[in-house]
């Protein structure tokens, strides 16, 4: 396709329309591909060309304007160059408008970041489209800051609508943050408090990275907004995206502000207090002989931190340290010693488990003591593996009681866990058998990365049952040991199930604190996980489908995942011949649900785990149809 | 495989009271004895014989108060020490006296132990803290006329000063004066002028001893904190920082480099003695002997390299003597 250049008058709504017709068909593709570069190179220098190329989409009749203006802006290199191309068409023509601004930022979100840089970048370009640029950040920060929207939304949604958000923003400049300022900071403030209600870590996530960004930008000089999160290269794209990126092929353009802003935000770099002036280099290369070399050092391993007071040696000492002393050092020392105390005196520690595990749920934090959480949790641990049926029974009572705070209902539920790892695991070994098993790492934030390791766990486990061709490394056979957990499985279970629905005064599982019935949730299912090969297994299992029947419509995307979670343990963990007789009922019903969910779920990852249950009742099916002969 | 850290020596029993600072004069000709000169908390000198290891003499003259500087004008006969009684004594110790020949009255209620330096045959300075909080005094001995008087600036805040070093660069030049104030700051001050010339904020804490070599123009300080500076002066007469070495334990009574400035000894508060490589601060030993925190140690000038000697006073009563990378 060539044209005839100079001079002549032509009219070109012939081949607009020819144009429309093609990418309206769907072959997009083909003719951008060919139209693009050409009228790039064309366009650059050329302003009669820019002119041609303006009249060509604009005259593209308006039933067909939506496929041709898609076809430009996902093929356009930059958003200067889309500039050219289209001109000020957003402005002109409304459908092209409402493309643009409504439908591939709000209603669609399967574009690249490219994409979006290019589009907004277009309208940030030109004075006249500017005022559509603010417009549009204006209502992306509505949706952003929708409670509903946040709630039901896919995931994957809200991550584009915030990267949209933040281009958006690299491209304002104070006058036009000066004009709507105020509404800004009203939406921001809105947006924080649905995005950090939510149970999810990334939506949290989302929700900090942006508040961040627009505080940074509408309070350029007083204090900013600084959330603290987990900074891996999700977050650190997204805040990539309020840096500019320059034109392609062209000399990157002046450091925008808000980039200097922002690396101030996410640094935080600390002026150090006293004044060194200027510090020598080492001097790498000493010219003299080091006569230093023919000093051999002694051995300095005793060289230790001093110890000013000693722990405790005895348990009964130790609850009285934690309970009543005043003396913060033998306080803090006992701390440390705790775990390990209780672990080479199992028979004293029995004798005071129960008051121990009281002692220990409530203590708090005296001193600043590095490591306090890992360390308490640690010792309920080790108290609860040493006498587990009675600490058990206390402290899922506790988990049900009342003025119990939220972080403490989610302790008791960690240590369940970790306690039941530990005895279902061979002890001769020491390490637990699984490959990324969790270290229990706590985080002081809410929501830790525990959940996402227990589903790891299971999809490993999934995993394992799949059929190898080739044989990967033999282990050594671990010896085997009796199943410690087996005994005590019950205990930690049953209780946990039982009150689950029965609301107290400051605790409401169904209501308000869906946070902790999701994590409540996750722990039924290890538990279930982890009691594979014990005698209550099914009717934990039974138990179990009942209870996720239950709460199958929950509206919170992190409790179903949970609810899917427990559905796989409990396919993994029982016997497929038990399941067949004992829970058929409970199975169908709980088969029919995941067909559903696959469907029609929002998240994601709920309907990726209904997929996973559904192939393993299906492998079930297979495993227990007769051979034919 | 390292080797474990060695034993003391001999361990010196016999001040019954803690030690707070050490002395050797072990330069002598036979059928001098080598002697190590310490002093306590009550008030007693004591002169050991290195030989014996006994005690020869006690000398008494700080009326029970605390010693906590003694060093030797001109070899072992005359002596200088520093008590909390407010003076400095000069005694005469030559064919068996102990008698207080001189004194000078500070009227420093500190703990800042004075510096010695010999600028020519029979003429000494000597640095010490003065009886206003922030000066310090230098006086000429043995004449005890005041050479300078060094205050810093109104508004410098530096506090009391912490411990003194006079060096000069070469026998006869100027002699210049380090000083270590409360505020973690190290000063070089210019005598002549009584004027600051540098001065380098060298830790948080107070700084409790310093040491200095002159050849390198390379100085290293101790705080109540857990790091050790070392510090430069450059052309210019600047210091700068040139490194910090992390402890493991806070806390460091006493800084020396040994007189042929391969090694340096430190005295900590975590009861141990810890000898470094001058050159790169190489971790070299940890001795730990003492019960209680050190207080100094001092290193001796024997002739002979292969009998020099460290000495550590501690808070325990015992002075332990280590022959360590002779």
């Amino acid at each position: 396709v060539c044209f005839i250049p100079g001079g002549l008058d032509c009219s070109i709504s012939f081949v607009s329309h020819i144009l429309g017709k093609v990418c309206v068909h769907g072959r997009q593709e083909e003719i951008l591909g060919v139209l693009v570069p050409h009228l790039t190179a064309l366009t650059k220098a050329d302003c009669i060309w820019q002119r041609i190329c303006w009249q060509l989409v604009e005259r593209v009749p308006d039933r067909w304007m939506e496929a041709v203006v898609l076809g430009f802006v996902q093929r356009a290199p930059g958003a200067d160059v889309l500039s050219r191309l289209l001109g000020n068409l957003v402005v002109k023509n409304k459908k092209a408008q409402f493309v643009v601004t409504q439908k591939m930022l709000l209603l669609q979100y399967g574009y690249t970041t490219a994409v979006l840089q290019n589009l907004l970048g277009y309208l940030a370009l030109d004075g006249l489209r500017r005022a559509l640029l603010v417009k549009v950040l204006q209502e992306l920060l509505e949706t952003w800051g929708s409670s509903s929207a946040v709630r039901h939304s896919p995931v994957e949604q809200q991550q584009y609508i915030s990267k949209a958000i933040l281009i958006c923003l690299s491209h304002l400049k104070e006058p036009d943050i000066e004009s709507c300022r105020q509404e800004l900071l009203a939406s921001m403030m809105e947006g924080v408090k649905c995005h950090l209600d939510s149970s999810l870590p990334q939506v949290r996530r989302l929700g900090m990275v942006v508040a961040e960004s627009i505080s940074a930008k509408i309070n350029s000089e007083g204090p900013v907004l600084k959330f603290q999160y987990e900074d891996d290269d999700e977050a650190r794209e997204l805040k990539s995206l309020l840096v500019q990126a320059p034109p392609l092929g062209a000399v990157p353009g002046p450091p925008d502000d808000g980039r200097n802003e922002n690396t101030a935000a996410a640094l935080a770099l600390e002026s150090s207090g006293t004044a060194v002036s200027g510090v020598v280099p080492e001097e790498e290369s000493d010219a003299e002989l080091d006569s230093d070399d023919d000093l051999v050092p002694y051995d300095m391993s005793e060289d230790k931190e001093l110890k000013k007071t000693k722990a405790p040696v005895y348990i009964r000492d130790c609850i009285e340290v934690l309970t009543g002393s005043d003396d913060v050092d033998r306080w803090e020392a006992t701390v440390k010693a705790l775990e390990s105390l209780v672990r080479k005196n199992p028979a004293a520690a029995r004798e005071v488990s129960v008051e121990l595990a009281k002692v220990l749920l409530h203590l708090e934090e005296k001193s600043c003591l590095e490591g306090f959480a890992e360390l308490r949790q640690k010792a309920q641990v080790a108290v609860l593996t040493t006498d587990p049926v009675p600490v058990a029974q206390y402290l899922t009572s506790q988990f049900y009681s009342l003025n119990y705070s939220l972080r403490q209902r989610m302790d008791i539920l960690d240590v369940l866990v970790l306690a039941a790892q530990e005895l279902s695991h061979p002890k001769a070994h020491g390490k637990t058998k699984h490959p990324g098993a969790p270290n229990p790492c706590i985080q002081l934030l809410p929501g830790s990365d525990s959940s996402k390791d227990w589903r790891r766990i299971v999809d490993e486990r999934i995993k394992s049952k799949t059929r190898r061709f080739a044989k990967g490394q033999s282990q050594a056979e671990l010896p085997a040991a009796p199943n410690e957990f087996s005994s005590v499985a019950g205990h930690f279970f049953f209780p946990l199930i039982q009150n689950f629905d029965r609301p107290l005064s400051t605790f409401d599982l169904l209501g308000e604190d869906h946070f902790v019935l999701g994590r409540l949730v996750h722990t039924l299912a290890v538990l279930m996980y982890l009691a594979v090969n014990t005698v209550a297994v099914t009717a934990m299992g039974k138990a179990l489908l009942e209870f996720v029947w239950a709460l199958r419509f929950h509206t919170d995307s992190y409790v179903r995942q949970g609810l899917l979670s427990c559905v796989s343990s409990t396919l993994l963990s029982v016997p497929a011949e038990c399941l067949l007789e004992d829970v058929t009922e409970e199975l169908l019903e709980t088969r029919s649900w995941l067909e559903d969910v696959v469907e029609k779920d929002p998240d994601g990852d709920c309907r990726r785990l209904a997929l996973q249950n559904l192939l393993l009742m299906e492998n079930l099916k297979k495993k227990l149809e007769p051979v034919p002969s | 495989m390292a080797r474990p850290p060695p034993d003391p020596q001999f361990v010196l029993r016999g001040t019954s009271a803690a030690v707070h600072t050490l002395h050797f004069s072990c330069g002598g000709q036979e059928p001098d004895v080598p002697i190590l000169f310490s002093g306590s908390e009550n008030g007693f000198i004591h002169v050991w014989n290195l030989r014996t290891h006994r005690v020869d003499t006690a000398l008494d003259g700080h009326g029970r108060k605390s010693v906590n500087w003694v060093e030797t004008m001109d070899g072992k006969d005359r002596l200088l020490s520093q008590g909390r009684d407010q003076r400095i004594c000069l005694w005469d110790l030559a064919e068996g006296r102990t008698s207080v020949t001189d004194c000078v009255f500070t009227e420093n209620v500190g703990f800042c132990k004075c510096s010695l330096l010999e600028v020519a045959r029979g003429r000494w300075l000597m640095a010490m803290a003065a009886k206003a909080l922030e000066e310090i005094q230098v006086l000429e001995l043995p004449s005890k006329t005041s050479v300078c008087t060094l205050k810093p600036e109104v508004g410098a805040k530096l506090g009391m000063p912490m411990c003194l070093k006079l060096w000069q660069v070469s026998c006869g030049s100027q002699p210049l004066l380090l000083a270590g104030y409360e505020d973690g700051s190290v000063v070089l001050w210019n005598l002549s002028m009584g004027k600051v010339l540098s001065q380098l904020v060298c830790h948080q804490e107070p700084v409790m001893s310093l040491d200095f070599d002159s050849e390198k123009a390379k100085g290293i300080s101790g705080s109540s904190e857990k790091v050790l500076s070392i510090w430069s002066l450059n052309e210019q007469q600047n210091l700068q920082v040139h490194r910090t070495h992390r402890l493991v334990n806070a806390g460091i009574s006493d800084i020396t480099i040994r007189p042929d400035k391969k090694i340096l000894a430190t005295a900590g508060w975590d009861h141990r003695i810890r000898i470094f490589g001058w050159k790169k601060l190489k971790p070299l030993a940890v001795l730990d002997y003492h019960t209680a925190t050190v207080h100094c140690v001092s290193f001796s000038d024997h002739r002979n390299p292969s009998e020099r000697l460290l000495a550590a006073g501690s808070k325990d009563h015992r002075i332990s003597i280590w022959s360590i990378y002779t």
